[in-house]
């Protein structure tokens, strides 16, 4: 039996997605708002493995999904790391505040 | 207490530590430091539930592969970046309130959750369980994610190549 409950399990991935979120709405810098997603996505990886663990109906699935998500973070992170080189190339910056050419009023 | 318990308090301090050491510090570089040790605790943490190959695999994508695609990103741009924040203090604790409101509202589904069951033999032939399961049942769900993984590349390539007919009209 496991001795550590599943709310402790929960409550650690929901500080660190609320960290992550934190950052990501609050930092400017570019590549700081791409590392605070990774982070809430580690986050979500903590729910599904602790679930896979000790969820309703304990199975491997859970550790699966985990794969599939960190595979999928992978593409996410090397996407928009190219969208940030290309941005930076024509705006010479990486502020996010910066990056306005779309919209229409300034 | 037990050895499992004490393992959990450590690699949780050590997760949200990293964390938060994450968002206070001003320079790229320390915050990927910082950063590192979150994803090494996080792997601790799989390792505890049993989940040795995810463990693994955290360890090298995150802790490896995306720290350093991140930090090739810093070098690249300008990294001399102290990054202060011009978010004005009232939007900083609007965000504030509004993510301790989040936080409250799961916590309040979360904090009594006990399902009472546990599978004790995860940690049994972990690799060959997910090689198994994900071979048969996420057979579809695996290939599609190899074409996902082709059009990142590709997309990824095309994005961050030089446009020479751009630069030639500018």
């Amino acid at each position: 039996m496991s001795t550590v409950p599943l709310p402790a399990y929960l409550t650690l991935a929901l500080v660190l997605f609320c960290i992550g979120l934190y950052g990501a709405l609050t930092k400017r810098n570019m590549i700081m708002v791409l590392i605070s997603i990774e982070l809430m996505l580690n986050a979500v990886n903590i729910n599904l493995i602790a679930f896979s663990k000790l969820g309703p109906a304990p199975s491997i699935d859970g550790q699966v999904f985990a794969l599939f998500v960190i595979a999928v973070a992978a593409i996410e992170a090397a996407v928009g790391l190219a969208i940030l080189f290309a941005l930076y190339r024509n705006r010479k910056t990486v502020n996010v505040d910066e990056m306005n050419k779309l919209n229409h009023s300034s | 207490m037990s050895g499992e318990v004490i393992a959990f308090m450590i690699l949780g301090f050590m997760a949200v530590a990293g964390a938060v050491m994450m968002i206070n510090l001003t320079k790229v570089m320390h915050m990927m430091i910082a950063l590192v040790l979150t994803f090494v605790s996080v792997a601790g943490i799989f390792l505890l539930l049993s989940a040795e190959f995810a463990a693994v695999v955290q360890i090298m994508i995150y802790s490896g592969a995306i720290t350093i695609i991140m930090l090739f990103g810093i070098m690249l741009t300008n990294h001399q970046d102290e990054s202060p924040s011009k978010v004005r203090p009232l939007g900083k604790a609007i965000i504030l309130l509004g993510i301790l409101g989040f936080a409250a509202v799961v916590y309040a589904g979360i904090y009594n959750l006990d399902f009472g069951t546990e599978s004790a033999r995860l940690h049994a032939d972990n690799t060959e369980k997910i090689g198994i399961s994900i071979f048969s049942e996420y057979v579809i769900p695996f290939e599609l994610l190899s074409v996902l993984l082709l059009v990142g590349l590709v997309g990824a390539i095309v994005l961050a190549k030089k446009d020479e007919k751009e630069e030639g009209d500018s």
